[in-house]
């Protein structure tokens, strides 16, 4: 703000006024591919939504050859897979979290944030071609009849094992956002007031109680954030999730079971998609991404912005 | 109450259990790193960073052909986006008032978790359908559209980082808003837009989902970014799902480059960040 006055006080104002319609210019342009984005997916999912309406979200029949789409099996896929992951991930990644912000020597600290933080950055068709051939032979080998023999009395962990499935998607995509919970989990324990630590264990409460009785407390509303946030990565996760998930759009109980999520479904026909209610119905599929991760992201800052704030204003 | 003796005992056994969690997390993410060098190792020689692909069934050939794209596919990208999010960046960090800058900040932060298959389905859409076919200059928009919030984010906060007071003695002394922003501003907060710029880059150099739709893929030297073009990452991609045995240990090749190129590119901007501390000190 201070900086306009200044600008206005200088001699040549119409190099500035430009510099700064050009700056200008640029945040717009960057509105604009915003909008775009939002318009060209609803345009090409019009014919989509015109045939089928809200029935796409809860038919689950998706079968190209007689040209009917319905994307609740695909819903099913995205959401149990990445249930599996943000439980996993989650668990992991917060007490990780914990650890790194608050009881690890300094020496142990620097590395693991590092590793953690660098593998944030491998590519998820990477992820995907690890899970297929060293995760799921494991899976189908070794884990699956493992947790079949111990929990097999639970329907979700019943039948065959193909090795590629809801579990060993939700398995890869765990380690995939596993850096994400913990980054920002971390994060947002170290903008907790070193004073109420204090406070706390100056009234005789152990480290670890200071850690789960008021600083996690604390940091409740961002820890969950940065878990939601993890949450967007894991449903709009496509290239590994396709490679390990099994592409079949069915519904089924066991999470050993082939299931599709709807970005892989994406991924995987739209350069085979030969009738325009097919291409539509997948753009719709896109939409469908879209609006959720909006509501995902925006919930999930909007929760990690309270506590930086929250934070700022105490000090 | 519990006796002090429990809660001690309690307390030690909570951090190590933290302790384990960050390990078992870190452990099998570096896990999962040894497997790709170890197997990616072996696939790598020079015939594989220097051939075109071999058809099916002839052992050889590389992946030459998809390095040279994808480079070309991100630098067209780069050259997109980097223009538009450090000025936006800039815009915010100095001009933007409260509710603008606010919304343009909101969002960016969402706009970095839109799916990229999403982004991917625009480029096409804006770029494919109407021209009837595939072109790595679509894949370049679609990155870009990728870089722009992590380029927006990192601008912002370096031209921030600059101290006001050296912005206010320039104006003072009669420079132009322009310059002082050009000739002060910018070169002190130059390193660690380099540094956003680089971590934009290695945040679209994997990225494969996209790509399915827009670069498509070729088996040929292609220079001709309105021509479909090979990418590393999408014969990553096809090479691992494919049944043959021989791409599929080109596909663990493959790979060992991308982590290479992304780490490369990490590495390089800490690097730059922390000569940045030393500029200003």
């Amino acid at each position: 703000m201070a900086a306009r006055r200044l600008g206005a006080q200088t001699g040549s104002k119409i190099v500035d006024r430009l510099f700064v319609a050009v700056l200008f210019a640029a945040a717009i342009v960057f509105l604009a591919i915003i909008a775009g984005l939002a318009i060209e997916l609803t345009r090409g999912s019009l014919l989509s939504l015109k045939t089928f309406g809200f029935r796409f979200l809860w038919t689950s029949e998706w079968n190209p050859i007689t040209n009917i789409f319905g994307a609740l099996p695909l819903i099913y896929g995205t959401i149990i897979s990445s249930l599996i992951a943000i439980v996993l991930a989650g668990v992991f990644g917060i007490f990780a979290a914990i650890f790194l912000a608050d009881f690890a020597p300094r020496a142990l600290a620097r590395p693991l944030s590092f590793i953690i933080e660098l593998l944030a950055a491998v590519p998820s068709v990477v992820f995907g071609l690890w899970g297929l051939f060293v995760l799921a032979p494991a899976m189908r080998t070794v884990i699956d009849p493992a947790l079949q023999k111990v929990f097999g009395f639970l329907p979700i962990f019943s039948g065959p094992s193909y090795g590629v499935g809801l579990l060993t998607a939700g398995v890869v995509l765990a380690l995939m956002i596993v850096p994400t919970v913990t980054a920002f989990s971390r994060d947002v324990i170290a903008t907790i007031p070193v004073d109420q630590r204090e406070a706390s264990m100056s009234l005789g409460a152990t480290r670890w109680e200071t850690m789960m009785k008021v600083v996690v407390p604390a940091a409740r509303a961002g820890i969950f954030g940065a878990v939601i946030l993890a949450l967007g990565r894991a449903l709009g996760e496509t290239i590994a999730t396709t490679m390990v998930i099994g592409n079949r759009p069915e519904i089924a109980v066991s999470l050993f079971a082939p299931s599709y999520t709807l970005a892989s479904v994406i991924a995987n026909e739209f350069t085979e998609a030969t009738t325009d209610v097919y291409l539509s119905s997948l753009v719709e599929l896109g939409l469908l991404l879209l609006i959720v991760s909006i509501i995902v992201n925006g919930a999930a800052r909007m929760l990690m912005w309270s506590v930086f704030r929250g934070a700022r204003s105490a000090r | 109450m519990r006796s002090y003796r429990s809660r001690r005992i309690a307390g030690a056994a909570g951090i190590f259990w933290s302790f384990a969690c960050a390990f078992v997390a870190a452990a099998s993410l570096l896990l999962i790193l040894g497997y790709i060098v170890v197997k990616g190792g072996g696939a790598l020689n020079w015939q594989f960073i220097t051939q075109l692909p071999r058809p099916v069934g002839i052992t050889g050939g590389g992946v030459a052909n998809g390095i040279l794209g994808s480079i070309i596919t991100v630098g067209i990208a780069t050259l997109i986006a980097a223009p538009i999010g450090v000025m936006t960046g800039l815009y915010l960090a100095l001009f933007a008032r409260g509710g603008f800058a606010e919304s343009v900040r909101f969002l960016s932060d969402v706009l970095s978790g839109i799916p990229s298959i999403a982004i991917g389905l625009f480029a096409y859409s804006l770029l494919v359908q109407p021209f009837k076919h595939f072109s790595a200059l679509s894949a370049s928009f679609a990155f870009a559209v990728l870089m722009l919030p992590l380029l927006i984010r990192t601008s912002e906060e370096a031209v921030r980082s600059v101290p006001r007071t050296i912005l206010e003695g320039a104006l003072a002394l009669g420079m132009t808003t322009f310059r002082s922003t050009l000739r002060i501003v910018l070169p002190v907060a130059w390193p660690s837009i380099m540094t956003g710029l680089l971590l934009s880059i290695a945040r679209v150099a994997g990225e494969t989902a996209p790509l399915l739709f827009t670069a498509f893929g070729s088996q040929f030297w292609e220079l001709n970014p309105t021509n479909p073009m090979a990418e590393l990452a999408l014969q990553v991609f096809t090479y691992a799902i494919s049944p043959y045995r021989d791409w599929q240990s080109q596909a663990w090749g493959g790979a060992l480059l991308l982590v290479m190129a992304v780490f490369a590119l990490n590495i390089l901007a800490r690097l730059l960040l922390k000569s940045r501390v030393s500029v200003l000190r």
